[in-house]
């Protein structure tokens, strides 16, 4: 039996290679960054060079279906699409703090490159973790990395302001997600999700109000990394707070792991696996967790997009727009549908480019004009035609105009909510987005249309590699939006879990 | 009278409920965050009595000590933080470092 063990896991390595290679990163920048002692765009490229050698043999999984180190974690094609995910956005965030003002101007060194590689193997493992101990390890380690990476700028105020808001929210709310795992583990008597969805399939314990309950508590863990409603206080003021480039892989990276690990472990948990009827997933009787899902989702979207309208700092319009989109992405969970999964993926390779994009031009004005205030951009149109075009593309996209890759995403979104007759919540989703475009136009309308107390010469000069990286984003958000066809078809290769189908 | 299993979930629940009426009701960061221990705490109570009692292998007790050296790291964190915090606010009370509303 032990040998047995020892021999499986030895096995399991083999699935384990490009977690291996981040961990091998993270020590090579530590130590580069020891021996450099200054700031040095060497550690930057070192970090950037593992996650591209790592996003190669997360590549070379796709396909592979094997459960790992005896139940702990899992290898599937959507475990790699996330994988692969986590990488391109790592990647752009590291580019993001070499530009930054903020970061390059701060008292440290090169910390917060290995910090954002270990952010990123946290997130690995989030998406492929298959069992709770592993899904609470994955979750604290990315939570830990961004704790600190939220408070980077220690002389400035609201970034240490921002940090503690984050650590108290994050310990609070996984605390209460590891509370509801005990409750659920005492009444399954396992912590591998496999089990748990065949014991609760078969036994009494289905439509327990204490089940209900550990339910909710978890949601509290997964709720506060996607910033869904109820748990969603932090995500303004560490927004605002935080360093740009750290918002934008708050914004992206951890709340798509914090997707991956929530998508598993209520699709894999709490549907009868491999019974289909009418092409519809059967969820376990008893537990109604799509309703619990509707009702966060709905929320999320209201909120996140009426809130956003009075703001008047793009960073926090951003959050609350970030809210808002968490709720779309959302809509696709509550059918349980194979259809609503392939449209989250859809949306979320989507969201990953317009984002960052979006992020990237609020750190190049910041850059000038050291503020993310919507009255500080006036006249920025003027002053840098081509970056503020690059902005119009980003936030005609969150916004989804049509010919954009937003609007890909929401069209398969709320087609699959159609199919699924929830007819009503798609309404509700398309009147939502009507709302958001009024706050997303805002920002352009304070670019182009308004002019600011001082002259409009001299313009502002950006390097060639500022525009290379905002075409970079801007390509795939244009290109993807004309012409979908091979993001619909990577999603649907991708929207494999084992055990589902 | 024998000490069962229900004992157990009474005082994890205790401990539940007043960690997080510690971490609303309390100001100062600090305590906030002795809430949150008593919280991590009594899902290691849960854990460690579901195990022992329902014959349920070691699983539980795994996680209890994954659970204790996270809360370790997460409070190593989380203090130098609220250092940082005294150093700019010269307070650790977290209303009045609040400058950021909408």
């Amino acid at each position: 039996m032990q040998e047995l063990t020892l021999k499986q896991t030895l096995n399991s390595l083999s699935g384990f290679i490009p977690e291996t290679v981040l961990i091998a990163t993270v020590i090579v920048c530590l130590f580069l960054d020891l021996i450099l002692r200054k700031k040095s765009v060497i550690v930057a490229v070192a970090g950037i060079v593992g996650l591209l050698v790592s996003g190669y043999f997360a590549y070379l999984q796709f396909g592979m279906r094997e459960v790992i180190f005896t139940g702990m974690a899992v290898v599937d094609p959507f475990a790699v699409f996330f994988k692969i995910l986590f990488v391109v956005s790592t990647i752009f965030v590291i580019i993001f703090t070499i530009s930054s003002k903020e970061i390059q101007e701060s008292t440290h060194h090169n910390e917060h490159v290995y910090l954002m590689v270990a952010m990123a193997l946290g997130a690995f493992l989030m998406a492929s973790a298959s069992n709770m101990i592993m899904m609470y390890l994955s979750l604290e380690t990315v939570s830990i990395s961004s704790y600190i990476l939220s408070g980077y700028t220690k002389r400035i105020k609201r970034s240490s302001e921002a940090a503690m808001k984050y650590v108290i929210y994050g310990a609070a709310s996984s605390g209460i997600m590891i509370y509801g795992m005990s409750l659920i583990y005492g009444f399954t008597g396992s912590m591998n999700i496999y089990e748990i969805s065949a014991i609760l399939a078969k036994s009494a314990v289905t439509g327990n109000p204490v089940i209900v309950m550990s339910i909710i508590m978890i949601l509290a863990g997964f709720g506060y990394k996607i910033s869904s409603v109820p748990f969603h206080f932090w995500t303004p003021d560490v927004y605002e707070g935080a360093p740009v480039p750290v918002t934008a892989f708050l914004a992206v990276t951890s709340s798509a792991a914090g997707f991956a690990v929530m998508i598993r472990f209520f699709a894999v948990t709490f549907l009868q696996n491999n019974i289909l009827l009418n092409g519809k997933l059967q969820i376990i009787p008893g537990i109604n967790w799509t309703e619990i899902i509707v009702v966060l989702s709905v929320a999320s979207m209201i909120i996140g997009n009426f809130t956003a309208v009075w703001q008047q700092s793009v960073k926090r319009m951003l959050a609350y727009s970030s809210i808002a989109q968490g709720g779309y992405i959302m809509l696709g969970m509550t059918m349980a549908t194979q259809q609503g999964l392939t449209a989250m993926l859809v949306y979320l390779m989507g969201y990953l480019f317009m984002t960052l994009g979006a992020f990237y031009v609020v750190i190049l004005v910041a850059n000038k004009v050291d503020s993310d205030e919507l009255v500080d951009m006036r006249g920025f149109g003027y002053k840098s035609p081509v970056i503020a075009v690059f902005m119009a593309v980003f936030m005609f996209s969150l916004a989804g105009i049509p010919s954009t890759v937003g609007f890909v995403g929401k069209f398969y979104l709320f087609s699959a909510l159609i199919e699924s007759n929830m007819v009503w919540l798609a309404l509700v989703a398309v009147l939502n987005s009507v709302v958001s475009l009024f706050f997303y136009i805002k920002v352009l309308k304070y670019m182009f249309l308004m002019k600011p107390e001082e002259e409009l010469t001299p313009k502002y000069q950006y390097g060639i590699g500022n525009y290379a990286v905002l075409l970079l984003l801007a390509l795939p958000v244009m290109f993807f939006g004309l012409y979908f066809a091979p993001l619909v078809k990577i999603a649907e290769y991708s929207a494999i879990l084992i055990g589902l189908k | 009278m024998e000490i069962g299993l229900n004992h157990y979930l009474v005082l994890s629940a205790i401990l539940f409920g007043l960690g997080l009426f510690a971490m609303i009701t309390r100001r100062n960061a600090i305590l906030v965050l002795m809430g949150i221990e008593l919280i991590l705490n009594a899902a290691n109570i849960n854990l460690v009595a579901f195990s022992h009692f329902g014959g349920m292998g070691v699983d539980g007790q795994v996680l209890t000590i994954f659970v204790m050296i996270l809360a370790v790291a997460e409070a190593a964190v989380a203090l130098g933080i609220v250092l940082n915090l005294y150093n700019n606010f010269a307070t650790v009370d977290v209303d009045e470092a609040n400058t950021m509303k909408d």
